[in-house]
Formats: C-alpha cells, sequence, structure tokens
C-alpha cells in the first residue's frame, strides 16, 4: 500500500501542517485514525488492490476468448474466474468506490463540516469492507465460487460445489460496510452543514452522495437477508427456495434484485455527482438546471428500486409483472435523460477546457448514453428475450458500471487530486491516459454488443469460430484498456512524491472544498465557513450563453 | 441534570441527541427491511401452500413463545425505565433495570433453547427426519428456524449492548445518556421484531 | 426521585407495559376462540398496534423530531415497495 508509505514524503515539506502529518505520521496513526481524510486513503488502498485483483481475472477472461476452443482454461475454472471478476468488482470496488474514497475526503469540506456524523463508525466500516473483502479472498484462495455473482439458486444452495458460503459471507460483511457508510453520510449531510448551507446550494456531488447514500441504506439489508437465506438453506438444509418441497426459486431472484438493480445505482450516481462538478469546472458554466439536476437524482434513487423484474423477464415470472417492471424501467431513463441533456446544456457555449479530469467526464457523458440507451432496449421484452444472457447484456452494463462509473471515478479522482494530495500531476501524460481509456472501452466492448447480437452467449469458454474475431477484437481492446488502468499508477506515484506543488485552488473552481489549503488541515477549515449564494457561480447569473466571458469564480466565504 | 459527554464533531448536546436518535433510526429502517424480506419469504409460502403451511404452524409450541413475548414486552419495561433513569442521572435505578433487562433477555433464549429441545424431539426440522408431509409444512418450519435463529442473534447481540452499558462506572453514567438511549432503541426494536413473528408463528392455525 | 421524576421515570413505561399485556390477552385469547373469523388479520392488526405502541412510547417517536420519524417511516415504506411488486407477480401469475 504505497499511500500509507508515502506520507513521509508529503511530510517533509517544512512549515505546512495538513491531515497528513497532524495526529502522527506512523502506519498505527493511519489505520487507528478517525479522521474522514485518512479513511479516505485506507479505502483508496483497499479498493486499487481489488479493482487490480478483478482486473487480474478479466484478463485471463480476455485470454480465455482469444480462440474458439477452451484451450486455457478448462470450463470449471473459467466459471470461478468471471464469478470472481463480478463478485470482486461489483462489491469490493463499484460500489464502495467513489462514495468511501471520494465522497468520505469531499463530503464533509463540500457541506463545510469538521467531521462525519460518526468517526469512529467511519473507521469501524473499513474494517468491515477488509473483513468482508479478506473472507472472499479466502474462498477465492481455497478454490473458488462458480455460481456467478448472482449466486441463483438452487444451482448455489443444493448443487454448486464451491466455497459458495464464504464468499457470501464476505459479501454479507462487506453489506454492513455499505450501511454504515450510507447512515453517517445521511446523517452528516442532514446535520452538520455549514450555516447558510441550503439543500438548493448543496453541490452536486454532495446530492449525489445523499441519493447513494439512501440507497445503499434501503436496499443492502436485503441483499443481507437473501444470502443470509442462501446460508440457512445450504448450510442447515432449509428448504426456503427448494421447489421440491414447494419452495419457489424465482423468490430468490426477487430479493436478490431488489438490492442488485438499485446497486446499479449505487455503482452510477456518484459517478452523476462527479462529472457535473468537472463539467461545470471546466466549462466555467453554471450547471444547466441544478434543480432538475437534483430532482432526477432523487428520482433515478426512488423509480430505480421498482424496476428490478427487469432482469427476471424470461425467468417465469408473471407477464404481468413483466409488463409493470418494463413499463418502470423505461420511466426510469427519463431523470436519466434530463442528466445528459442538462450536461449537454452546461456545456453549451462554455469555456471548454480539455483537461483531463474532463476528458475522463465527456468520456462518461457518451458512454453513459450508450449504455443508457442499449438499456432501452432490454427494457423492452420482446428485445430483451431476444438478446438475454447475450454478449449484447454484457457490453451494456459495462458501459454503464465501467465506461460510466470507473471513467468518472478516474475524472474524479484526477480533479480532486491537487486537494487531496497537495500535489500535480503530469497533465499531459493524464490526457494520454483519458483517451486511451476511452478508445480501449469502447474497442474492448463495442464489439460485444455485435457479439451479444450475433447470438453469443454469456458465460462460455467456447464459441463457435465464427464468433473469433470479434473476440479477437475485443481482446485486443482490453489490452489498451489494462494499459489506461495501470498508467496513472505510473504518474500519480509520481506525482505522490515528485509532483510539484499544488495551489488551494489550481481549477479556479467554486465549491468549499477548494477554500481550505490543498491538502486540507485536520479539522478541514480554520473557521467555519458560512455560505451565501448558489453554487457553481462561475459567471454572472443572468446572462445569456453567448455573454459568458470567463471571469475569476466568486468565492464563499467573500 | 449532568452535562451529556459530548463526542465528535458534535457542539451541543441536543445535536447529538438527534445524530444518535436519526442514525439509530436508519439502522433500524434496515432492519425493518432486513425481516421484511425475511417475513416475505413467510408470505409467498403462505400465499402458495396455505393449507400445509397453516396446518405445520399449528405444531408450534403456542406455551413457549407466549411465555417468551411476556419475558420480552417485560424487558422492554425495564430498558424503558433503565434508558430514563440515565437521563434523569438516577443511577442505581438506572443499573438496576439494565441488570433486570440482562437476565430477561437471558431467560428469553434459555425458554427458546427449552423450546428448540422440544421441536427437535418432535422431528421439526425439515430434513430426512421430518414428520409433516403435506406441501408448505418444510416451508413453514424453515421459515421458523430461520426466522428464530437470526432473532435469537439479535437477541445475544442485544445483550451484549445492555452487558455494554452496565460496563459503563456509575459516575459516567449520568452523561452517557445518548448512549443509554441507542440502546434502548435496539432493544425494542428486537422486542418489536418478537411481536411480530409472535403472530406469524403462534397464533396461526389456533 | 422526585414525584415528577416518578412518573416520568417508571409511571409512563408501566402504563405502556399495561397496555401490551392487554393487547397479548386480546390477541391470544381471539386466536383460541373456537371458528372466531378473521384469525390471521386480528393476530397483525394485534401485532401493529403492539408494534405501534413500542415504537411510539417506549422508542419515543412521539417526542422525535421529524427526521427521526422520517427515517422510522422510510425503512416501513420502501418494505411496502417489496410486497407491493413482488406481489404483482405472485397474484398474476
Amino acid at each position: 500500500m504505497s499511500t500509507l508509505e508515502d506520507t513521509g514524503a508529503l511530510a517533509r515539506e517544512p512549515g505546512r501542517t495538513s491531515f497528513l502529518t497532524e495526529g502522527g505520521t506512523t502506519v498505527r496513526s493511519w489505520l487507528l485514525s478517525t479522521d474522514h481524510k485518512r479513511i479516505a486513503f485506507l479505502y483508496a488502498a483497499g479498493i486499487t488492490f481489488f479493482f487490480f485483483l478483478g482486473g487480474a481475472a478479466a484478463t485471463l477472461i480476455r485470454a480465455e476468448l482469444v480462440t474458439p476452443a477452451g484451450d486455457l482454461l478448462t470450463a470449471d475454472e473459467y466459471n470461478r474466474l468471471f464469478t470472481l471478476h463480478g463478485v470482486i468488482m461489483v462489491w469490493f470496488f463499484l460500489v464502495p468506490s467513489i462514495p468511501t474514497t471520494l465522497g468520505n475526503f469531499l463530503l464533509p469540506l463540500m457541506i463545510g463540516a469538521r467531521e462525519v456524523a460518526f468517526p469512529r463508525l467511519n473507521l469501524f466500516s473499513w474494517y468491515l469492507y477488509m473483513g468482508g473483502g479478506l473472507l472472499t479472498l479466502l474462498s477465492l484462495l481455497l478454490g473458488g465460487v462458480d455460481t456467478g455473482w448472482t449466486f441463483y439458486t438452487p444451482f448455489s444452495t443444493l448443487y454448486s460445489n464451491s466455497y459458495v458460503l464464504l464468499a457470501a459471507a464476505g459479501v454479507f460483511v462487506v453489506g454492513f460496510s455499505s450501511i454504515a457508510t450510507g447512515i453517517n453520510f445521511l446523517a452528516t449531510i442532514h446535520l452538520l452543514r455549514a450555516k447558510g448551507m441550503t439543500w438548493m446550494r448543496m453541490p452536486l456531488f454532495a446530492w449525489a452522495m445523499y441519493t447513494v447514500s439512501l440507497v445503499m441504506v434501503l436496499a443492502t439489508p436485503v441483499l443481507a437477508i437473501s444470502l443470509l437465506l442462501i446460508f440457512a438453506e445450504r448450510a442447515f438444509g432449509l428448504p426456503i427456495f427448494d421447489p421440491r418441497s414447494g419452495g419457489d426459486p424465482l423468490l430468490f431472484q426477487h430479493l436478490f434484485w431488489f438490492y442488485s438493480h438499485p446497486a446499479v445505482y449505487i455503482m452510477v450516481l456518484p459517478a452523476f455527482g462527479v462529472v457535473s462538478e468537472i463539467i461545470a469546472c471546466e466549462a466555467r458554466r453554471r450547471v444547466f438546471g441544478y434543480e432538475f439536476m437534483v430532482y432526477a437524482m432523487v428520482a433515478i434513487a426512488v423509480i430505480g428500486f421498482m424496476v428490478w423484474g427487469h432482469h427476471m423477464f424470461v425467468s417465469g415470472q408473471s407477464p404481468f409483472a413483466s409488463l409493470v417492471f418494463s413499463f418502470l424501467s423505461f420511466v426510469v431513463a427519463v431523470p436519466s435523460a434530463i442528466k445528459v441533456f442538462n450536461w449537454t446544456g452546461t456545456l453549451y457555449r462554455g469555456q471548454i477546457r480539455f483537461s483531463a479530469p474532463m476528458l475522463y467526464a465527456l468520456g462518461f457523458v457518451g458512454l453513459f448514453t450508450l449504455g443508457g440507451l442499449t438499456g432501452l432496449f432490454l427494457a423492452s421484452i420482446p428485445i430483451d428475450v431476444q438478446v438475454t444472457d447475450t454478449y449484447f447484456v454484457v457490453a451494456h452494463f459495462h458501459y454503464i458500471m465501467v465506461g460510466g462509473s470507473v471513467s468518472a471515478f478516474f475524472g474524479g479522482l484526477h480533479f480532486w487530486w491537487p486537494k487531496i494530495t497537495g500535489r500535480m500531476y503530469s497533465e499531459t501524460l493524464a490526457k494520454f491516459a483519458a483517451v486511451s481509456m476511452f478508445f480501449g472501452f469502447n474497442f474492448t466492448f463495442f464489439p460485444q454488443f455485435i457479439l451479444g447480437y450475433m447470438g453469443m452467449p454469456r458465460r462460455y469458454h467456447e464459441y463457435p469460430p465464427e464468433f473469433q474475431a470479434w473476440h479477437v477484437m475485443s481482446s485486443t481492446g482490453a489490452v489498451v484498456l489494462a494499459f489506461a488502468y495501470l498508467w496513472p499508477l505510473f504518474y500519480l506515484g509520481w506525482s505522490l512524491v515528485k509532483g510539484e506543488r499544488a495551489d488551494d485552488n489550481p481549477h479556479d473552481a467554486t465549491g468549499l472544498e477548494w477554500q481550505t489549503s490543498s491538502p486540507p488541515p485536520k479539522d478541514n477549515f480554520a473557521e467555519p465557513p458560512i455560505v451565501t449564494g448558489t453554487p457553481y457561480r462561475y459567471h454572472a447569473e443572468g446572462f445569456a450563453p453567448h455573454e459568458v466571458r470567463p471571469i475569476h469564480a466568486p468565492q464563499d466565504p467573500q | 441534570m449532568t452535562e451529556v459527554t459530548l463526542q465528535e464533531p458534535w457542539a451541543t448536546a441536543e445535536r447529538q441527541r438527534v445524530a444518535v436518535q436519526f442514525g439509530m433510526w436508519l439502522f433500524l429502517a434496515t432492519e425493518t427491511l432486513f425481516f421484511g424480506g425475511l417475513f416475505l419469504t413467510y408470505a409467498v409460502a403462505r400465499f402458495s401452500h396455505p393449507a400445509g403451511f397453516v396446518a405445520a404452524a399449528r405444531e408450534a409450541e403456542a406455551m413457549f413463545g407466549t411465555i417468551n413475548t411476556v419475558v420480552l414486552l417485560t424487558s422492554s419495561l425495564t430498558m424503558a425505565i433503565a434508558e430514563r433513569a440515565v437521563r434523569e442521572a438516577l443511577v442505581p435505578l438506572a443499573r438496576a433495570m439494565f441488570a433486570a433487562t440482562l437476565m430477561l433477555g437471558v431467560a428469553f433464549l434459555v425458554v427458546k433453547g427449552f423450546e428448540y429441545r422440544s421441536d427437535i424431539v418432535k422431528h421439526l426440522v425439515p430434513g430426512p427426519e421430518f414428520t409433516l408431509s403435506q406441501t408448505g409444512a418444510s416451508q413453514f418450519w424453515a421459515f421458523y428456524w430461520t426466522a428464530t435463529g437470526v432473532h435469537a442473534c439479535h437477541m445475544l447481540i442485544g445483550l451484549g449492548v445492555v452487558t455494554r452499558m452496565l460496563l459503563i462506572p456509575a459516575a459516567d453514567l449520568p452523561g452517557r445518556s445518548t448512549t443509554a438511549e441507542g440502546s434502548a432503541l435496539y432493544w425494542h426494536l428486537v422486542d418489536l421484531i418478537w411481536v411480530i413473528l409472535y403472530a406469524l408463528i403462534y397464533l396461526v392455525g389456533r | 426521585m422526585t414525584r415528577e421524576q416518578r412518573a416520568q421515570v417508571i409511571g409512563q413505561p408501566l402504563r405502556v407495559f399495561a397496555g401490551l399485556l392487554a393487547l397479548l390477552l386480546v390477541t391470544f385469547g381471539y386466536a383460541y376462540l373456537p371458528g372466531g373469523p378473521l384469525k390471521t388479520e386480528v393476530a397483525l392488526a394485534v401485532a401493529a398496534a403492539k408494534a405501534l405502541l413500542i415504537a411510539t412510547f417506549f422508542m419515543q417517536l412521539r417526542q422525535a423530531v421529524w427526521l427521526v420519524r422520517l427515517a422510522a417511516l422510510g425503512g416501513l415504506v420502501w418494505a411496502c415497495f417489496l410486497y407491493i411488486i413482488t406481489f404483482s407477480d405472485y397474484l398474476t401469475r
């Protein structure tokens, strides 16, 4: 975990105090710290590890799929690998990624608070995360799980001969870490906003953290109970879902997707927040339709709970239920579309700077749009029946989760890097990474839409030779993508040690986090800030777009 | 009234109290959904096989269930008094009531243990030895064991929470009224869940 | 202990407890009443009444600020989503 050792290097600068040095620089002082900024670093170390672990599994999967024959891996090994990839990436990277790192670090700063509401709970949630991670890792070392990340019954409870219980226990534990983070953020936002920070003055990132916390708190317990029921059936033989004694395996799917569909919004709502901040700042524009951006996120968080059955169109649920779920899935697309239109509206006649964070953010908008539109295909029952369990679905959700959320995570990481570490990174190298990620991603996943449309089923390690060209294309793209993920390790690592010192507000951005020093002191602000106006005052209000001139962003407090 | 011990990052006792209440209730909302999912399996199974399900429920020992309901309701009473006593700085009363809560909690688990033994003797554990043959019967008993087991785990955690309140030195106790309030909220929730389980398990098919 | 303290610390919880025991008696008696109609509904209604007593008085939702009540309500509302939508499948199979 390089972050821990690197604080020494950051600390050597004389005459600067920040959270990196206040409170000690020993490993112990980090592992027991209740400072939300240090906990963000702990989480960063954790998710980085799991991201590359899940990435390694993806690499092996793509390597296997270069040839039609199953020559690198057996069918069983392949099953275990894609399960590992899914479990690790969903629960140990995507769900916690933005909230626990950028969210933990920035949320109190953005709303002018000194800490989160429950600092010790915050640290405890990191230990839960690591504990859950270790349990799941153990199941992997012992031989892995072959059920897929969805743990569908009756396979997971009656037939699978793999370490289902251990992996499920890890996910169960990490769920409580999610709940703890959600409760903490909700209490922080409700009770610790600075004077003058009204709800409609909150930055959209803070709103994103609010809505995602709602989803985490209300959805995760249902995941916990569905895993616990698997535990009861598999370990104690209680036939809850067993059709032989009158149980219904579909009930498990209802419970599982009640969490796991909202989980997609857990992954993408924070990305909305990050991208809104970057686009407003780098286009020097007020966010177009700020209030509707807020309402859209709230609507997505709520309606997102009512659409889960679109994962079950071919499962045997009633046609009426399918109809309802299809309709609601179309409804949830409306607020998502509002957000895309508003980002575009924000860009319109802005003074756009094509910096690295902005490239990631623009990439997000494009990839999210494509992922969202193909989501509409899948929400439509006749098309879904045609492409269920094909690479079309795989491509669709990777566009949302990887093209969307991961791009936004990297964008946010670059955007706030100077604030978090107090160092600048090489803009040229970062732009190169951003562009490689965009092209590598499309190169990897666009062919999968075509493969799926042609009928290539997911979760197979062999395939007919006529699909090979598309698979080779996809695997080649994955090499570019892997480079785009590894490359930042190099220049961001370099920045930690040798990077130029960052100003307090290098992007000339609005927002309270830019008004404290970089990196911030332990208590965040020298004195409690007072907020006097709306966010994103990049230009005077009431001006028509063509009258926008680049001005120095007014800062709060003036 | 004694000053409440303030925790980071709260500036006033009032704010800290609202925070603990809010945080705890959010957690209880997650418990609502957790048990909500569990009760959903009950609803679906009973809806799918009403006759066999209800017939199987008749095997549940209503006497044990009713005794335990009285025990738990009483423990909620003692917990409520303890929590209010902490706020009024009535330390000996508070400690006595926490101890009573602890004892009643243990009594609940002991009664539960006797009930489990009786159920096992009667071969009411779904599996090869299960005695009921109607479709839906093993569904009821699968729910019974899962739900009461999960509830018992919550009781164990609750016992830990009450023990922690007893371990706070008498002199510090009046300053910890928000801690007492959070602990009490958890205990009452475990009671509340049992009240619903009682109706779902022991009153069916009488 | 002052008189007020006694009323607040012991008196009020005792009254709530008495109400809970009375409800328990009602629900137990009704369950064993031969031929009583709507037994499940009555048992659940009484359970809900008991739960309401516990939440309102023991858990002090009556004195709580709106924010805390909202948190309490949130779990119930979302559980309703789970039930209504799941049963939109089971009731129409």
